[in-house]
């Protein structure tokens, strides 16, 4: 058993101290947090300065539309020939101009005249406040009180409740896209260090280092004690990304996400307040939170999914879907003599992880389809598709099913493994097949 | 002498032919033992069968009398023909690694690897990296990772292959001084001069089977054909003649007015009985008996072999 701790030892050594390996270690996280700030803050209106002139030759906007932080308006009667020549000196940004038939509708009805482009937020800020307008004075214009229609429409969100065997029910956070995220790092996880399994063992082989090692230690104890070793590596490798990721992230949503969740707070507050006292609440004083209602949605989902739940079942699939397809890895490494008449075995090894990664992502849609239960529970593709159903509450016996046969084929798949593997790191020269790796199994 | 490692009776078969049939082998303690045999004849698979790489499928390997187990791998040191090492590990550490697996501890081997740096005139390597180094280096290092737990048993296969002539000498200093220090060396070869050289007994292999083994005096001895050459000044005719029945000449030669015959004796002749036939005819030079090489009983053995097989297979078509 020392021996094993040796080979432990080496493989870790030889991979810390790696530099490829510690710069990517540590510039990952930094990359996927970057990513994900980057997308959130591209999806925040952007915060120009706009200083608009408007000429609003249809008399029907003015006073009404109105400006914010960032945004302000002021009216002109200019003639628009001369305005367009002159907004920019006189320290506009912009100029609106609103056509005098703009009521009767017809395209070009409205301009735009700018120097820098304006971005799309501000576009929509002005068009929505227009198009509300419009939409006000043709009700006005056919003696409909506008506050009948506001009031007939009604918003209807479906809640999702599960029912469990006793009755108990239980709001569902059906977050589809975090778990398939899950079961996607999944993938990448597993492929990664499956990957480097296969290249530590095959480098042994085609150095010729392997046949002295055999000679001192059993072939089997070498194999295990280098995908041990791999999965230290994964497992250390994973805290330091994950301590960089959370600090960062817990970094960035201090910044971005604050307002939000202290708005959440306050929306929640008069979501209780409409609850108590029902319609007798003055609706013009509570906050309006209408552009925020989708973000809101995605907080409090976030908040409802167990981490810690999946956090456990994230580390002990990875543990034993690492072991089931490192050993498959390790069995080709020892098979091949060079990376390139390695792909005909790689590819149908990575198939099922591909498979595996598909119906993941049919878990965002329908996380109750047969084919999504059947493949969570199937070893091959159980630790990417379970992570992706995890987060939606899978019942605890499907997780214990799935986990024991996962263990149960990671046993059996490291003993066919380790048969096929003392035969291969000593085979040089001949060109393997899938048939002759068979054969391998049935030496004594 | 102590028996250090018996083979009794190994096979091995891979899928689609016999490595190994039923090979008996015994090797002495504080000898040096060559295992030839040409290429393909199995000697690899016998020497992975004794390093436990490999198990036989039927047959026994002793060392020391005990059955053969895991717990002798640190007795056993092994140079295999196709030797590499981890290109990007640093001498030091992967010296001491492999040491470790062979059951040094850290300390202890750390002391010895000071010991054969210096012999080897190696310091300041400590730190490099394999694929820094030449190839005569590297080997140098392959020797040292073989030697280092001090084995009772060091099993060399092909061991001067790759190598350039002055590290070959220094590998060959090394093998006859761990022999006198205590240690028995197999080693595998193609190379027969090294073998006349260095071994005490062989073993020769070819196509899976054992066919010729014993000490390398014995073999040589038993293998000699009565062939002497002689060297002369004189008549080549009244030579020829006064040899007469005693002996059968194969092959004249004359340089420098000197005469050089090859013969061989029948009828039992003695070589003092050809001399005594002679000696009236002509001014004798030298008198020399003809003891075959290592390599001219191998081929002759091989050759052999070989023919029968084909017979054998000539019958069964």
């Amino acid at each position: 058993m020392s021996k094993i701790g040796l080979i432990i030892g080496r493989e870790l050594k030889s991979k810390l101290t790696n530099k490829t390996f510690i710069i990517m270690t540590i510039l990952a996280p930094l990359l996927i947090t970057g990513f994900a700030a980057f997308i959130i803050k591209m999806t925040q209106s952007e915060k120009t300065e706009q200083n608009v002139m408007v000429l609003d030759e249809s008399k029907l906007f003015r006073d009404k539309l109105s400006g914010n932080d960032y945004i302000s308006l002021s009216y002109s009667n200019q003639k628009l020939e001369e305005a367009v020549t002159k907004f920019y000196n006189q320290g506009y940004t912009c100029l609106l101009w609103i056509s005098p038939t703009i009521i009767e509708g017809g395209a070009g009805a409205t301009k735009l005249f700018y120097k820098k482009s304006p971005g799309f937020g501000f576009q929509t800020y002005l068009k929505d406040q227009m198009e509300k307008i419009v939409y006000e004075s043709k009700l006005e214009a056919n003696h409909i009180d506008p506050n009948i229609i506001s009031n007939s429409k009604q918003n209807i969100r479906i809640i999702l409740e599960k029912v469990n065997d006793k009755g108990d029910t239980q709001e569902q956070g059906s977050f589809g896209i975090f778990g398939f995220l899950s079961g996607a790092l999944m993938f990448i996880f597993i492929l990664m260090y499956g990957m480097m399994v296969f290249r530590s063992v095959m480098e042994e082989k085609t150095n010729r280092i392997v046949e002295v090692i055999v000679s001192s230690v059993k072939p089997f104890e070498l194999m295990m004690g280098k995908i041990l070793g791999v999965a230290l590596l994964g497992i250390i490798q994973f805290a330091i990304m994950g301590i960089i990721t959370l600090g960062l992230t817990t970094l960035l949503s201090t910044f971005l996400l604050k307002d939000a969740s202290s708005q959440l707070k306050v929306f929640e507050q008069q979501q209780e307040l409409v609850k108590k006292n029902g319609t007798n609440v003055d609706f013009n004083k509570l906050e309006k939170f209408d552009d925020k209602l989708e973000l809101f949605d995605l907080l409090k989902k976030i908040e409802k999914i167990n981490f810690v739940e999946v956090f456990i079942c994230f580390v002990l699939y990875f543990i034993f879907g690492y072991l089931f397809y490192s050993s498959i890895m390790a069995a080709i490494g020892s098979a091949v003599d060079s990376e390139a008449d390695s792909q005909q075995f790689i590819t149908p090894v990575m198939l099922p992880l591909m498979i595996g990664y598909f119906i993941a992502t049919k878990t965002i849609t329908d996380p109750d389809a047969a084919s999504v239960f059947w493949a969570s529970i199937i070893p091959f593709t159980s630790p990417i598709v379970m992570m992706s159903r995890i987060s939606n509450g899978v019942p605890l016996w499907e997780i214990v099913l799935s986990l024991s046969i996962l263990f149960l084929s990671f046993i059996v798949m490291t003993w066919l493994a380790a048969r096929i593997y003392r035969t291969g790191i000593l085979m040089y020269g001949k060109k393997t097949s899938w048939k002759e790796i068979g054969k391998w199994l049935f030496y004594k | 002498m102590t028996e250090i490692l018996k083979i009794n009776h190994v096979s091995k078969r891979y899928s689609n032919h016999l490595a190994l049939d039923d090979i008996s082998l015994s090797v002495n303690e504080k000898c040096i033992f060559g295992l030839l045999g040409p290429n393909g004849a199995g000697k690899t698979s016998l020497i992975r069968i004794i390093n436990q790489i490999t198990g036989p499928d039927s047959g026994e390997v002793f060392f020391r009398g005990e059955k053969l187990t895991q717990k002798h791998v640190e007795k056993i040191g092994y140079l295999p023909e196709e030797r590499g090492l981890y290109k990007k590990m640093s001498v030091g550490d992967q010296v001491l690694y492999l040491a470790q697996l062979k059951g040094l501890s850290r300390q202890e081997a750390r002391k010895r690897l000071a010991v054969w740096f210096e012999k080897f005139e190696m310091g300041g390597w400590w730190k490099k990296k394999i694929e820094e180094l030449s190839k005569g280096m590297q080997q140098k290092v392959q020797f040292i990772v073989t030697v280092i737990h001090e084995p009772e048993l060091l099993i060399l296969d092909e061991p001067f292959s790759g190598f350039d002539p002055i590290n070959a000498q220094l590998i060959k200093n090394e093998i006859l001084e761990l022999k006198k220090n205590g240690a028995t060396v197999i080693f595998s070869t193609h190379n027969m001069g090294s073998v006349e050289e260095l071994c005490d007994n062989i073993a020769l292999i070819n196509q899976s089977k054992k066919i010729l083994d014993g000490s390398v005096k014995e073999i040589r001895k038993t293998f000699k054909s009565n062939t002497y050459t002689i060297a002369f000044k004189g008549l080549a005719m009244g030579f020829t003649n006064a040899l007469w029945a005693g002996a059968e000449i194969i092959d004249k030669k004359m340089e420098d007015g000197i005469n050089v015959f090859t013969l061989r004796a029948i009828n039992n002749t003695s070589p003092n009985q050809i001399l005594q036939a002679v000696l009236p005819t002509c001014e004798l030079l030298s008198f020399v008996e003809i003891i075959p090489s290592m390599n001219d009983i191998f081929i002759r053995k091989v050759n052999e072999g070989n023919s029968e097989i084909q017979i054998n297979n000539s019958y069964t078509e």
